[in-house]
């Protein structure tokens, strides 16, 4: 068996099957941590919600539905560009997996630098938004409400900036195995890591596709 | 009291007995499974003791009877602790109706307490024998937990909000008032005591060292006059807020179609944050009080809008 | 063994432990067992420093006057002890130490599924603990290890952020230890392991990983939000703004009530399987064990609330969890029927590791019971926050949790080093353990009924004399630890050599060398018999135990 073997099977698993099984296994049980994870947050906000309708309603018009919405089609169009990547490898296109990546790191990162866009306004109040909407003691909106939409955007951020973390590490990850990928490493007998990246990659994605209409489409009805 | 040889300690109040015989039943239960399981772990290990090195017992046979019957004898008794435990429970929940209440704020580390004749008092509570008493108890800073043991009564004291523990006490003395919950660095020195007195001696100390100008609904009667809130909240038509007597303890119709009871974290939030459960009619135009009233004029209104129901 | 002592070293052939001795070999390691004695070192250091911390404030509680600490220095003192006996001592004991070690060998793997993952895993525990260690250096930490809000968030005066950084980063080295676990029994079982011949043990980190996977994210983004309120000013529970403290304690307590199962689970297995080799048979009920464990899993994540009676939840809530609660004591007592009903006809041995597995049977049987005291409502609002359960809880994580780690060390030490420990020695430090650790909390029962409340720096002079005991108990506890940790190093070195199988027990790891090779057998073993199999030679042969014992002791 040992002479047989390939460099990518690890010593201590007997046949690439288990390898692979392995992977897959591995990575829906993490999969299931993230969920319980985020579900934290979202027993939060939902606890919060139930008791302050009105302040979630108040904050929930105070984020931008633009950049919001034009986020939710980047990341949609990277997990496409993920799973193209992921398909290239199977298919042993090792060029075609290279570059959708990279596609999926572009994207990645014009996402998250339209939410520092998003931030920044929230920072430094521009002419069409007064307010210093950073929770906090320098907290200001003029409202009735102001403290429980305040606890809205100490919601906003940490589900967001939570969500922009996974992005962050996700890009690494991506980065990693665009430089192996460019060598050639993934093709059609060797993917778990192209293939586990990607499914980490989709329930980011499936993070956000919940993010965005609980955090700014929620006010809107 | 001797910690020793006593197996509980002072019963001083009827509810105190109760919980007793319900911890004497699970204490009898308890010692029962344990010595009996002591008792054969003992006599197996002594009779099946290991004698050569070469015995080889029989495997055990898989059969379940032993495990179903074991298992629904215990679930029995589990079932018949909860039942009593929970109906013990309902009974600590709900103190009756006339009720004596004393104001509780639990502050970093001390208990302030106000008696109904306005009477303040810290650490130490004094109440009449005999009468049931209801603690209304906020605090104006971290959770503490209010403990008598001699009443076997507690209940964590909540910042922003209030929570309640009553008992009629049947005995005369003095017991421990301790803080249950952690509350930072001289959390053990958050102690004090409940004096029962005889009807006659609590009458007394409520007058001969009566130091209150006011009782709580007096206070609160006049912080509602100067607060303003008696401009709006008028009995006649044409009143900008609702007419408050007899809200307490009544169903509100609200803003946005649902009703509730109006209990003393209503009455509370409506000061604090007055548009959170708007009452049906009225336009969104009181101001909060977040502020503008500390822990002590907040009960105190809240009695005085109680008072208003009688 | 071997009736000729030869304690060179130049005996052990070759094994883990002598192949490479370079400390990149060790601190780069992926071999499994390595990984486990880089574990087993550091959780024994932390262990120390839990228990001195207990030690020292144990010591001014014989007074009850401040007299040795000042409240503030005292209360960080108690909460060093929880924290690094809660987050770095008990939830990664047996798991990190014996499960790492255990789990490839048991079911006949040459490692884990993921050993970068595993080595990984101990370097994040170690980053979560330095932080821990410099927060309770540093100026300290005194919330409790439940940093409860608001007074952790707002008032507290201490390093409350590093040590939440610290619990938070040790909890992903949990879901790292779980998820191998998980991946590893489902994937890397030897030839002919079917689920039902899986040994107790591995069924245990089975249950304890399903746990650990589903609770400790929960505590991770619970502490994420006591980060941002504490470091960024972020209202979350902040009650000035509407927030609700009674929020943190469900999400707290969500992770934290299960934990409990993470620290009891592991030590339920290794006593199985001391039963069963010291009893010479398979387990009674070997089915029932396995569904207890699994059940004790999954409701355990339904009883949370009945830590919170007194928090003013509402009264449906304590209601509801005090009934589901009384749910967990029947698969815990059914464990402990078939536990009894095992030694019933079997052929039992006294070694050192079954008196702590004794230990662990008498000690839990009395934590359990208690916890009926606690699930009941109206007896646990006159208990809740008192001594009564400090005493339960230590009853249960030490009583059973740590007695359930020292048996399984006891029993496992010959087959991780290669070498035994004397016997004698065991023996009297077991007794001394068991001795001195009912001494310490038993009269905390008392002290508990009697009103006096937990986390308290001074307290009323009636209580004196049982803290008195409990101090003493203290004292002797530790003395039994100190002899018992003498002994197992001098073992290191002069033991006696153990060779493959010294207890005569059956399961895989009894079935290599004593240290294992660094691939844990010499070729993957072919399992054919149900488990413990007492009749057959072994587990892998088809030949009867016709006095197998000739030649051991």
């Amino acid at each position: 068996m040992s002479d047989s073997r390939p460099s990518y099977l690890a010593h201590h698993f007997d046949h690439l099957e288990q390898q692979k099984q392995s992977a897959t296994l591995g990575i829906w049980l993490f999969l299931i941590t993230e969920v319980m994870f985020f579900g934290g947050l979202f027993l939060g906000y939902i606890v919060y919600r139930g008791l302050y309708p009105e302040a979630w309603h108040l904050g929930s018009g105070k984020l931008d539905i633009a950049l919001g919405a034009t986020n939710t089609v980047v990341l949609i169009f990277s997990s496409l560009t993920m799973a193209l990547a992921v398909r290239s490898a199977q298919v042993g296109n090792r060029k075609g997996c290279a570059h959708y990546l990279l596609a999926t790191i572009i994207l990645g990162s014009m996402f998250l630098g339209i939410k520092a866009i998003e931030y920044s306004h929230k920072f430094f109040p521009g002419p069409d938004s007064h307010y210093f909407l950073i929770p906090g003691k320098n907290f200001s909106l003029a409202s009735p409400y102001a403290d429980q939409v305040q606890i809205f955007f100490s919601f906003y951020f940490t589900m967001t900036g939570m969500h922009a973390i996974h992005m962050i590490i996700g890009i690494g990850i991506l980065i990693w195995l665009y430089v192996k990928a460019l060598k050639g490493s993934y093709h059609e007998h060797y993917y778990n890591p192209v293939e586990v990246t990607g499914l980490y990659w989709h329930f980011v994605d499936i993070v956000w596709i919940f993010l965005f209409p609980l955090l700014y489409l929620i006010g809107r009805h | 009291m001797n910690l020793l040889f006593d197996l509980l300690p002072v019963q001083a109040t009827e509810y105190a007995k109760q919980v007793d015989a319900l911890y004497l039943f699970i204490l009898a239960i308890s010692a029962f499974f344990t010595l009996l399981f002591v008792g054969l772990l003992v006599g197996f290990t002594l009779k099946y003791r290991r004698r050569t090195q070469d015995e080889r017992p029989e495997p055990p046979h898989e059969h379940y009877t032993l495990e179903l019957v074991g298992g629904a004898v215990l679930l029995a008794l589990l079932m018949g602790m909860f039942f009593w435990g929970a109906k013990l429970y309902f009974k600590a929940q709900r103190p009756p109706a006339d009720a004596m209440e004393v104001l509780v704020s639990g502050k970093q580390w001390m208990w302030k307490l106000q008696h109904p004749s306005g009477k303040k008092e810290i650490n130490t509570l004094h109440i009449p024998l005999g009468k049931a008493v209801k603690l209304s108890m906020t605090s104006e800073d971290v959770i503490h937990s209010f403990f008598i043991p001699a009443f076997r009564v507690k209940n964590d004291v909540l910042p922003g909000r209030y929570t309640q523990v009553w008992f009629k006490p049947e005995q005369e003395g003095t017991f421990h008032l301790f803080c249950a919950e952690y509350c930072g660095t001289e959390h053990s020195r958050m102690i004090g005591y409940v004096r029962v007195l005889s009807q006659e001696a609590y009458d007394r100390w409520t007058m001969n060292l009566g130091d209150a100008d006011e009782t709580p609904v007096q206070a609160g009667g006049r912080l509602f006059a100067e607060l303003g809130c008696i401009a709006c909240h008028r009995p006649d038509a044409g009143a900008l807020g609702p007419d408050l007597t007899g809200v307490f303890g009544h169903e509100v119709a609200l803003s946005d179609g649902t009703t509730l009871i109006a209990d003393d974290n209503y009455l509370r939030e409506s000061i604090l944050n007055p548009q959170a459960k708007l009452v049906a009619g009225y336009a969104p135009i009181m101001p909060t009080f977040q502020g503008s009233v500390n822990e002590e004029q907040l009960a105190q209104l809240i009695t005085y809008i109680k008072s208003l129901s009688n | 063994m071997s009736s000729a002592p030869d304690t060179s070293a130049t005996a052990m052939p070759k094994n883990y432990l002598n192949e490479k001795i370079t400390v990149s070999s060790w601190l780069l390691t992926l071999d499994h067992k390595r990984i486990a004695i880089l574990y087993l070192v550091s959780l024994l250091a932390f262990f120390l420093i839990g228990g001195l911390a207990a030690l020292v404030f144990r010591v001014e509680l014989m007074t009850p006057e401040a007299d040795v600490l000042r409240s503030e220095t005292y209360n960080k003192f108690f909460t060093t002890h929880g924290i690094v006996m809660i987050f770095f001592f008990l939830i990664p004991s047996i798991p990190a130490v014996l499960g790492n070690f255990l789990v490839p060998v048991m079911i006949g793997a040459r490692d884990f599924a993921f050993p970068k993952i595993n080595l990984a895993s101990w370097y994040v525990f170690m980053f979560g603990g330095v932080l821990a260690l410099i927060a309770t250096i540093a100026g300290g930490v005194e919330t409790g290890w439940t940093f409860y809000t608001p007074y952790s968030t707002m008032y507290a005066n201490s390093n409350v952020i590093l040590a939440v950084c610290g619990a938070f980063i040790a909890g992903f080295s949990s879901i790292m230890t779980g998820l191998n676990f998980i991946v590893t029994i489902h994937k890397m079982r030897a030839p002919g392991l079917t689920w039902f011949r899986l040994p107790l043990f591995i069924w245990a980190m089975y249950a304890t990983a399903l746990v650990i996977l589903l609770g400790t994210p929960v505590v991770a983004i619970t502490l994420v939000m006591i980060f941002v309120e504490r470091a960024f000013g972020f209202g979350i529970f902040d009650p000035a703004l509407g927030g609700d403290p009674i929020l943190f304690q469900h999400l707290f307590w969500f992770y934290s009530h299960p934990a409990v199962y993470i620290m009891i689970l592991p030590a339920m297995g290794v006593v199985s399987e001391l039963i069963s080799c010291f009893s010479k048979r398979r387990l009674y009920g070997y089915r029932v064990i396995v569904f207890s464990s699994l059940a004790i899993a999954v409701i355990g994540f339904f009883v949370w609330g009945h830590h919170m009676f007194v928090s003013s939840q509402s009264t449906f809530a304590g209601l509801t969890f005090s009934f589901l609660t009384f749910f967990v004591a029947v698969p815990t007592a059914l464990k402990m029927l078939n536990w009894i009903m095992t030694l019933h006809k079997g052929s039992v041995s006294l070694a050192s590791p079954m008196l702590y597995a004794f230990g662990f049977l008498g000690l839990f049987v009395i934590g359990g019971l208690t916890g009926l005291f606690l699930s009941t409502l109206a007896t646990d609002i006159h208990l809740h926050d008192t001594y009564f359960v400090v005493a339960h809880f230590h009853y249960v994580m030490v009583g059973g949790g740590v007695m359930g780690f020292l048996g399984g060390l006891h029993f496992w030490w010959p087959k991780i080093t290669g070498r035994m420990y004397p016997e004698g020695l065991a023996i009297f430090a077991a007794i001394v353990i068991f001795i001195g650790f009912n001494l310490t909390f038993f009269p905390q029962f008392q002290l508990g009924v009697h009103g006096m409340p937990r986390r308290y720096h001074v307290y009323p002079e009636e209580f004196q004399v049982l803290h008195i005991a409990s101090s003493t108990g203290a004292m002797v506890l530790g003395f039994g630890y100190l002899i018992m940790g003498a002994y197992l190093i001098w073992s290191l070195k002069f033991g006696k050599i153990a060779g493959k199988n010294p207890w005569n027990a059956r399961g895989l790891e009894w079935e290599t060398d004593s240290p294992p090779p660094t691939h844990n057998f010499h070729e993957t073993p072919v399992v054919r018999h149900p488990v413990y199999a007492y009749e057959y030679a072994s587990e892998t042969s088809n030949e009867p135990d016709v006095q197998s014992e000739k030649g051991h002791v």
